[in-house]
């Protein structure tokens, strides 16, 4: 018998070879990323890596691709960016699996900062909400002006709203006008997509319905939707969001702590001058205007007048 | 019709101006699933063969499981996955959750069962002949093995290339466990889902293209591999 000139073993060592050479030649790659920041110039802190967990609009907006570079090199620090929606993003902070959130839905976010687990809760900026829809507009909302009416308008005429059902700042948004326009949005015209923004306005253009959107995604999207501003510029359409770091003596039991000083350091940058600048210019080359409007060191009755 | 090709152009020019970043997902998503398929096949093949050769008592009990596993949705997979890789986890310690690790452990639980389940498969197909005629000749045990494992070598490339298969072309468990984080644990099917909710539709059809060229290389390789050996 010859075992040794068996088919099979040259078989499974090539095999072993082919993923073995793919997976070799990079395998040590990200930790010398997370490690060794590529400036000489950049300090480099004791604990680098620090868990970011955001809102997918801050991600899809492009908004992050600008600021995280910056922060990186300035501090050393490697963010770990998760965007999920801003209720999956406050349950990460609930349970110490992030340093520090940026996130989009301040009556949530009251709540953990009241239990002690949000600190150093800081105003960044907001950009605002508006209600799209068809061309045809047939609940006529172009013509009405009060918040309250015009979700009511949807319900009478039955116009298909297209809901986040995500459990997102913006589906939270949409619960509370549609609550506070005295409407319970049931029937077969209110649909919930459980997807991102994105996906939902493409969503609402191909079945012609409303939805609610932040403006900057509405604006990145744009040119693949039929559909149209229909309500804009009401205080209640603003979208605040705040940076918060996730208080490390609330978890003291973590296998892996959590990184205050990573999470302050980011929290500070956020807030400075220069990175509050950086916002205030974001999307102006791209669309003809800023999508977020930076906001630090205001009070939140300060916004929208 | 416009966007189908405004999606082929864009393809080319990432692929032909050798665009850093889409490389770099590229070659992890290579790096990961090989990586992931090699661990299936390593700890799939022994089980596989005690659970196709050896004969004991609850057996087709878990045969019925790893067959029901074969086809685990990666989203169950990465939720648990996640559940145990957390800081608050069990396996917190570690500190490998979002990272290109977490992946690869994902999808290792996506493909094992698969490898397990069609080599076991292959095995018990066997004839009882062939088992009978190596013994006579007075194989030891290793021989015996070897020679079997010689009889399903194409039943074990099909399962090598379903297990494959099956973790490069997923996304939940990548997106839940590996976070899609840019440059580090951002893979070709988690790179897509951005891209279309971003509403880069070029951009996302360019990396499907580059996704399936790629499945389809590594395929053909492997399927080359299985057939160069079927006359000989």
């Amino acid at each position: 018998m010859k075992i040794s000139k068996h088919p099979l073993l040259s078989v499974l060592l090539c095999l072993v070879l082919i993923i073995g050479l793919a997976v070799g030649c990079t395998s040590a790659k990200p930790d010398d990323q997370a490690g060794q920041p590529d400036q000489n110039s950049t300090p480099e802190p004791a604990n680098p890596n620090v868990v970011l967990a955001t809102t997918t609009s801050t991600q899809d907006s492009g908004l992050l691709d600008v600021l995280l570079p910056v922060f990186e090199q300035e501090t050393g620090y490697k963010v770990k960016t998760i965007a999920v929606g801003t209720g999956a993003a406050l349950e990460m902070g609930k349970k110490g699996e992030a340093d520090v959130l940026l996130v989009h839905a301040p009556s949530s976010e009251k709540a953990l900062v009241d239990e002690g687990i949000g600190i150093n809760y800081q105003l960044v900026m907001h950009n605002d909400f508006i209600i799209v829809g068809p061309p045809s507009d047939q609940a006529n909302l172009k013509n009405i002006k009060d918040l309250n009416e015009a979700f009511q308008a949807i319900a009478d005429t039955e116009s298909i709203f297209i809901s986040r059902g995500d459990d997102s700042g913006t589906h939270k948004k949409e619960l509370q006008l549609w609550k506070d326009a005295g409407v319970t949005p049931e029937g077969t015209w209110y649909q919930e997509s459980g997807t991102g923004m994105g996906q939902t306005l493409i969503i609402a253009s191909e079945k012609e319905g409303y939805t609610l959107t932040d403006r900057a995604t509405y604006l990145a999207n744009k040119g693949n939707l039929n559909l149209e501003i229909v309500l804009q510029g009401n205080k209640e359409l603003l979208n605040i969001y705040h940076v918060m770091q996730v208080n490390p003596d609330k978890f003291p039991d973590l296998s892996v702590p959590i990184n205050a000083e990573g999470g302050k350091a980011f929290v500070e940058f956020m807030i400075n001058a220069d990175t509050q600048k950086i916002i205030g210019e974001f999307g102006v080359d791209k669309y003809g205007e800023p999508l977020f409007t930076p906001d630090a060191g205001k009070s939140m009755d300060d916004l929208g007048n | 019709m416009e966007l189908i090709w405004q999606g082929i152009i864009e393809a080319f020019r990432l692929i032909f101006s050798g665009d850093p970043e889409v490389f770099g997902i590229t070659l992890l998503t290579l790096r990961v699933s090989g990586m992931a398929t090699l661990i299936s096949l390593l700890l799939g093949l022994p089980l596989g063969t005690i659970i196709g050769l050896c004969h004991f008592p609850g057996r087709k009990f878990i045969l019925s499981i790893i067959n029901s596993s074969m086809g685990l949705p990666p989203v169950v997979v990465g939720l648990w996955v996640s559940i145990f890789l957390w800081r608050s986890g069990p396996f917190g310690f570690l500190n490998i959750m979002y990272t290109p690790t977490a992946i690869i452990i994902a999808q290792s639980v996506i493909a094992c069962p698969i490898i397990i389940g069609l080599s076991a498969a292959a095995l018990q197909q066997t004839s009882e002949k062939i088992r009978l005629q190596i013994r006579a000749l007075g194989a030891n045990k290793f021989q015996y093995l070897l020679l079997l494992l010689g009889e399903i070598k194409l039943s074990l490339m099909a399962a090598v290339i379903a297990g494959f298969g099956a973790v490069i072309s997923e996304v939940g468990a990548s997106m839940a466990v590996g976070g899609n984080i840019k440059g580090y644990s951002r893979v070709l099917t988690t790179a897509t889902v951005l891209e279309v909710s971003k509403g880069q539709f070029d951009v996302a059809i360019a990396l499907s293209i580059i996704l399936c060229v790629l499945a389809f290389t590594v395929t053909a390789i492997l399927t080359m591999l299985q057939q160069k050996r079927q006359g000989g």
